[in-house]
């Protein structure tokens, strides 16, 4: 055995040493795995002290240690600190390992004995398995210093501008022919009602007019090759059948357009556009698209009018327009892709879809704006009668078993929004049916104070039915909102003209598939998983990834501003890094041995296993590669190993932890 | 005092999930049975069969899976591969006359030091009940022939008839 | 005896059932070069020789053996051990020799369990329940039959072995390819390759060998092959459904199986450096199955009715776990 292992086994003042022998662990270990190596064992009262950092550093200069284990607590918690001790003394940090005899030993048995006999196994496993480390060096990888966000919401705005403004180029990808997300449909915004356009519309130019910003809208992200640092994105830019390059945004195509379509995506359905459409009046980029599905001339090769009509030179309408391929290089990407809103006709018993008067909160938000299908004014679904009683349902989808189990978040604040503009505007009676009423943040209670005193009506109940069929006459002719006041204990019909559902946010129905092209995982909800929830909720497990707004799980508009920001101060801070390394933690092909029998290539959800066809074999990308280990694991020709976590490490740990390794006298 | 099995147990923890919920149930002060001995690994979706065998065959009397809840992989969706491997590996193994309990599955995720400390706690209960394998001492039999040759020749034991 | 100086060659067979020595025939030709190379000193299946001739040679005394065949009896662990005394080049030849193969899946019953079977079945008209005896007096003197062992063992966890050639039996180009490179090192033209190597095999497995087009695969369900009709003849099998061995066996048969139509079953064993050929196969098995449920999987892995005979049909007897529990509890 050519190698000298060093063992320490820690105290951790009684930490440790009140549950196990340590003294006798680390002479047991001086002794006994001698023949494996072993040719120091120490215990010392703190060994993260800097005292302690020094003993493992002198033993290595002075007795040559080629491989160190230190018995402690967690990795978790201070392999960092043994690894740095290590190389100040010209150790590969990666020659170190840590046993935990604190977290899995001395803190969870009572059993002196049976603690002492588990350390000793659990340092046996440990110094079979550092036998076979090999010393890795982390992977550098250079930034490139664009970036690609994906989604215009104000989450996607704000991390675009934050970045752009700090000089570095970013490109924005939205879905839609406008940026502005679902902000852009609302009317007034809570708690301070400040008006959801004046807010937004200034940031939405800035982002069209800012030099260091590309904007592709009606275009979509299809495909995602790289790694952190450098990431190459393909996006189909869906054929708009207008030329921009001339089209000056007049309006005078759509005002000619004879076909007028139901706007399900930005009027929520209640209003109606052309073929040819801006989705809104300060659409960020100004211009129009066709939709191909409803223009006349697509479907049966008449009209033109747009064409026809279109004042610039040249026309900039163009029938022959393709989609456009375009690849993007970014070293960074942040994905800001939203939320849909919950489908209120996955509750039947609500009426929504049957009866007229029943509506979702979106329809009720652009039925305020005063841009939307109505002025602003709230009336009834015939256009025209303003109710004289509304309930306001919370928590629609959400907090239920049967559909959503997670809060919405903003259900809550959007409810006392609906309630006091209903107030204010019709001067009907608005009865709030909720769950419980959370205002959290900052002036959200006192928004709620102020709804209840301007006379808003409070009903601690989950609304059990909606309905039209009248018990009694004053009910004739009205909703009847049919719910438990548990308050009271009681059960009340309430029978008002208008019922608006608080629907809640759910994960965008393409969310899977969008989080596979770039490498991230959904979580139980649906949402995408950030790499820690407290500490590190914007980045993603995928280096170079990050999400901002509602991706990440519902939250109001401050709180996607805050992790638009966020995300791109974390971007900035790879971009000014320059070079980043990565942990060598990385699983790699022997290509003689691989057979390309692809078994592999569908395993890897970070699309970092490429098949070579022209070899016949696969090959991994290690800046892709994180290192999870599954390829190396399912390989069947034993073709692919793992630094960090090899087969030979694995393996001599098993029969190290079993005691396979003492020499016969020695059991 | 009386001899109670004392099985030994190999434990293949995830470095995202089931690790930290043993860190936590370290943390909490939470006791349970010393007889799982931890390896840990990046991801459950790491977990080659061979290492169940390796351990099964060395001298181990249980093997105690742990990983990442569904959906909740830190690596996206690894845990599912382990969960395939684990089931085709317990049918495995019933082939070849190990009790298919003697190897679990646990998903714990890193809140969960409770749940880590209680499955462990109840899987070495049950490997007790189960009783030693003793598979790597078995290998030492090969060269005991005699109580082979009583196998073959005392069965059906009454009638036994020699060749003239 | 001649008296030239050829070096001596040896093969034997011992738990196994003789298609090896048919495979060494089946080179044709070749087989007259080992005349013309080799003084064949010992092989039962060609050739008269006694035990106690081998036993007279000098220790070291014969170059080259190949020998194929478990280790079931004290017979077959005597004459391993003989030959390894008398031979500078053992070769554990064959897939019984090397990991056990066929004869290594008694390794799932209890010895008592086969004899009974062999002897006291509905194939075999016993009524009187007479079992073989190990040893009996005869007016002649005391008489032997080799002893059973409780499981079948591949040469090398009997003996050390210097080379491994896998394979049910191997290729006869391989063996060829084999012959031709002893040969050449008896005349000091090539080298031997470094002892424990696996040889007349490639590097990689199966489906390196294979032109069959295969994709990404994932499979909602598995299915025997008596059961698909027709086989697609250009596409993976394992892609069709049907449990092919392909992806976890060793190259070196040019995928003969798959070629004809029909899955791998594993006869060359293990990719190198493989510490249990049947884990290979669970996992690549696992891998292709298209469900995240445990119900959906178990359903899936219904398809496969025989798991522990489909990974290990071939390799038991040299597997980590080698043996059902019942066979050690003899």
């Amino acid at each position: 055995m050519s190698e000298k292992i060093g063992v320490y086994v820690c105290h951790c003042g009684t930490n440790i040493a009140g549950t196990v022998d340590v003294k006798g662990v680390a002479e047991w270990a001086a002794e006994h795995l001698k023949h494996r190596g072993v040719v120091i064992g120490r215990d010392y009262k703190f060994m993260c002290s800097s005292l302690g950092q020094e003993l493992v550093e002198n033993d290595i200069k002075e007795l040559g240690l080629t491989r160190v284990i230190v018995a402690a607590c967690s990795p978790h918690l201070h392999e960092k600190t043994f690894r740095t001790a290590c190389e100040r003394a010209g150790l590969n940090p990666y020659l170190c390992e840590m046993v935990s005899i604190r977290e899995q030993v001395s803190w969870v048995h009572t059993d002196k004995v049976a603690a002492t006999e588990k350390s000793k196994a659990a340092i046996s496993g440990g110094v079979e398995r550092v036998i076979h480390n090999e010393p890795l060096e982390p992977i550098q990888v250079p930034i490139h210093a664009d970036t690609l966000v994906v989604g215009g919401g104000i989450a996607g705005i704000q991390a675009a501008l934050e970045i752009a403004d700090a000089g570095y180029h970013v490109c924005l990808v939205e879905r839609e022919p406008s940026i502005g997300g679902h902000m852009a449909q609302f009317d007034k915004t809570f708690p301070t009602l400040d008006c959801a356009a004046c807010i937004l519309t200034p940031k939405m130019v800035e982002v069209g007019a800012h030099p260091n910003i590309t904007l592709l809208t009606w275009s979509e992200v299809e495909k995602v090759d790289g790694f952190v640092g450098n990431f190459k994105a393909t996006i189909r830019k869906k054929a708009s059948y207008v030329n921009t390059d001339s089209c000056t945004g007049c309006g005078i195509c759509w005002e000619k357009c004879p076909k007028k379509v139901v706007d399900d995506v930005f009027e929520a359905g209640m209003g109606i556009r052309k073929a040819i459409y801006r989705p809104f009046a300060q659409a960020v980029p100004k211009y129009p698209v066709m939709d191909v599905e409803n223009c006349t001339y697509f479907k049966n090769s008449k009209c033109k009018a747009c064409q026809l009509f279109c004042p610039t030179e040249p026309n900039s309408i163009n029938f022959e327009q393709k989609d456009e391929i375009l690849e993007v290089q970014a070293g960074n990407i942040i994905l800001a892709t939203g939320y849909d809103l919950f489908d209120a006709t996955r509750i039947p018993q609500y009426g929504y879809g049957k009866l007229p008067n029943v509506f979702t909160s979106l329809e009720f938000e652009r039925m305020c704006n005063a841009a939307g299908p109505t002025e602003g004014k709230i009336v009834l679904r015939d256009m025209k009668t303003a109710p004289k009683s509304v309930v306001v349902v919370h928590c629609v989808g959400s907090r239920d078993e049967n559909y959503n189990k997670y809060c919405s978040s903003i259900c809550c604040m959007q409810s006392l929004k609906f309630a006091h503009l209903v107030m204010e505007r019709t001067g009907a009676e608005v009865y709030n049916c909720y769950i419980d009423i959370r205002t959290p943040s900052k002036d959200y209670e006192e928004f709620y104070k102020r709804v209840l005193e301007e006379g808003g009506h409070f009903i601690r109940g989950k609304v059990a039915e909606i309905t039209d069929a009248a018990r009694i006459p004053e009910e004739e002719g009205k909703l009847i909102v049919q719910v438990e006041d548990t308050l009271i204990g009681k059960q009340r019909r309430i029978p008002v003209d208008m019922v608006i559902l608080s629907a809640g946010l759910e994960p965008r129905h393409d969310a899977k598939e969008v989080g596979k092209l770039f490498g991230i995982a959904c979580g139980a909800s649906g949402w995408y998983t950030e790499r820690h929830p407290k500490l590190d909720p914007v980045a993603t497990m995928t280096d170079g990834v990050y999400i901002a707004g509602c991706v990440q799980g519902p939250k109001d508009i401050p709180a996607s501003v805050v992790q638009g920001a966020a995300a791109a101060a974390r971007v900035l801070g790879k971009i000014q890094q320059g070079v980043i390394s990565l942990e060598p933690i990385r699983a790699s092909i022997n290509k003689d041995q691989c057979s390309g029998c692809r078994i592999c290539n569908g395993l890897c959800p970070f699309n970092a296993i490429a098949y070579i066809e022209d070899d016949n074999v696969s090959d991994i990308n290690p800046a892709l590669c994180q290192g999870c280990g599954t390829c190396v694991a399912a390989c069947p020709a034993g073709a692919i190993s793992g630094t960090g976590f090899s087969n030979e490490q694995i393996i001599a740990q098993i029969d190290g932890l079993l005691l396979r390794n003492l020499e016969p006298a020695g059991v | 005092m009386s001899e109670q099995f004392e099985p030994t147990i190999i434990g293949f923890t995830c470095n995202w999930c089931s690790y930290r919920a043993a860190d936590l149930a370290g943390t909490s002060r939470m006791k349970y049975a010393p007889n799982v001995r931890l390896i840990r690994m990046m991801c459950s979706g790491r977990l080659d069969p061979t290492f169940v065998l390796r351990a099964l065959s060395s001298g181990a009397d249980g093997v105690m899976i742990t990983g990442c809840h569904p959906g909740e992989c830190h690596y996206i969706e690894q845990n599912y591969k382990a969960l395939r491997r684990f089931l085709l590996l317990r049918r495995v193994l019933a082939g070849l006359g190990i009790e298919p309990e003697r190897v679990k599955l646990v998903w714990a995720s890193a809140a969960e030091g409770a749940r880590f400390a209680s499955e462990t706690t109840a899987f070495v209960e049950e490997i007790r009940k189960l009783g030693p394998l003793n598979w790597g001492k078995t290998d030492d039999r090969q060269q005991t022939m005699d109580d082979v040759e009583s196998s073959v020749v005392n069965r059906p034991s009454s009638e036994m008839e020699v060749p003239a | 005896m001649t008296a030239n100086a050829k070096p001596k060659f040896a093969m034997y067979w011992a738990a196994s059932c003789g298609g090896c020595e048919i495979a060494v025939l089946n080179t044709h030709e070749k087989i007259l070069d080992v005349d013309a190379n080799f003084d064949v000193v010992f092989w039962p299946v060609a050739m008269d020789a006694k035990y106690k001739d081998v036993e007279a040679m000098e220790n070291g005394s014969i170059l080259l053996t190949l020998f194929n065949g478990g280790i079931r009896n004290d017979e077959n662990e005597h004459i391993a051990k003989l030959l390894r005394q008398k031979s500078k080049i053992l070769v554990s030849f064959g897939s019984c020799a090397c990991e056990g193969c066929i004869p290594g899946l008694a390794n799932l019953s209890p010895v008592g369990d086969i004899v009974h079977t062999a002897f006291n079945t509905i194939t075999t008209d016993n009524p009187n329940e007479i079992y073989p005896q190990t040893t009996f007096d005869a007016p002649e003197g005391e008489l032997h039959i080799p002893k059973l062992f409780p499981v079948l063992r591949p040469l090398d966890q009997v003996v050390d072995v210097d080379y491994y050639m896998p394979g049910c039996p191997p290729e006869s180009h391989q063996i060829a390819a084999v012959i031709d490179l002893v040969i050449k090192v008896v005349k000091g033209e090539a080298e031997l390759p470094p002892k424990g190597a696996t040889i007349g095999v490639g590097d990689s497995t199966v489906c390196d060998e294979c032109p069959l087009a295969r994709n990404v695969k994932m499979i909602k369900e598995f299915k025997r092959i008596q059961d698909i009709a027709p086989v697609d003849p250009t596409l993976c099998i394992l892609e069709q459904g049907i449990p092919c061995n392909g992806p976890a066996t060793r190259s070196g048969c040019n995928a003969r199986c798959p070629q004809a139509g029909a899955q791998c079953i594993g006869c060359y064993g293990p990719a190198e450096g493989v510490m249990d050929y049947g884990a290979r196969l669970i996992t690549a098995f696992a891998s292709v199955i298209d469900a995240t449920t445990p119900e959906e999987i178990d359903h899936i892995l219904d398809g496969i009715p025989d798991p522990t005979g489909q990974v290990y049909r071939f390799n038991l007897a040299g597997s980590l776990l080698k043996a059902n529990r019942e066979a050690w509890k003899v």
